[in-house]
């Protein structure tokens, strides 16, 4: 085992295990706050896949902005909960039981078929040409959001106005309704 | 040199902790880290196949996609939960129920 694995390994139980305690986080704020790490360490697994401009736009646009988004929106919403934890009622639901089901359901469908597959026997894995840990993919990628991806890019921006927008309409204050 | 089978393993573990999230979870806010976990888990996904994809590049454009409408998703949910929280004084989404029949 090299240290490529190693370190991947590790920043992959990082991810897992801070979004299992993100998930069950009763304080919202510890909870917010640990999905930082879970991002941080998803960026990391990015660069392990060669993405190294994806990694980085993860790091700046959800660490930056929806990081930021969520504490406001937290801070803005629960002022009972920051005065006094008001004790949660404890032991499980109904709820509960169902949604850890169907979680546990679904991740052991996944992990069989994943299993089950061999990636190596599809021909389209061997035709593509596997990009190399030297390549500068910053420059594809700005080469190709201008060539063959620029009709979802023009359609994206104008998908990102309207939704910002419209996010600005519902947030303002004193509205008329 | 990681094998994909591993990235997705990776991934179907997000997003399982994501769907459990959104099942479950008593606050609006949790709900919406609990898409993103799933959205995340999908970008992982395409950016471990466009690692086999230098040419077209479909995978790594399309991951970048993928974050910049989460983001849009996150500002307009974000700017719900607030308008809810001003009617309903709760953002927890099994009171809000004034649309149940």
């Amino acid at each position: 085992m090299g240290e490529e694995q190693i370190i991947f390994y590790f920043f992959a139980a990082s991810v897992l295990i801070s979004a299992l305690f993100v998930v069950v986080m009763k304080n919202l704020v510890r909870s917010i706050f640990l999905f930082f790490v879970t991002l941080f360490s998803l960026a990391a697994l990015y660069l392990f896949a060669l993405a190294d401009f994806i990694a980085l736009a993860q790091v700046v646009i959800y660490a930056g902005g929806v990081l930021v988004l969520m504490l406001f929106a937290f801070m803005l919403s629960n002022r009972e909960l920051l005065n006094s934890l008001k004790p949660v009622a404890s032991g499980f639901k109904v709820n509960h039981f169902a949604g850890i089901f169907i979680s546990l359901l679904f991740l052991f469908i996944l992990f069989a078929v994943i299993i089950k597959t061999d990636f190596n026997q599809f021909d389209w894995m061997e035709e593509r040409v596997p990009i190399n840990a030297s390549d500068n993919t910053t420059h594809q990628i700005g080469i190709q959001t201008m060539t063959t991806y620029l009709l979802p890019f023009e359609i994206l921006s104008v998908f990102l106005m309207m939704a910002l927008i419209g996010a600005a309409h519902l947030a303002r204050k004193g509205g008329k309704t | 040199m990681i094998p994909i089978a591993h990235f997705m393993l990776i991934s179907a573990g997000l997003f399982c902790i994501g769907l459990y999230a959104v099942l479950t979870r008593r606050n609006a806010i949790q709900v919406l880290i609990g898409i993103e976990f799933m959205i995340n888990a999908a970008v992982l996904n395409f950016v471990a196949f466009g690692k086999y994809d230098k040419i077209a590049g479909g995978g790594q454009m399309f991951a970048l996609f993928a974050i910049v409408l989460a983001a849009a998703g996150v500002a307009v949910a974000l700017a719900i939960i607030l308008n809810v929280y001003k009617y309903f004084k709760s953002i927890d989404p099994t009171k809000t129920d004034t649309l149940k029949d």
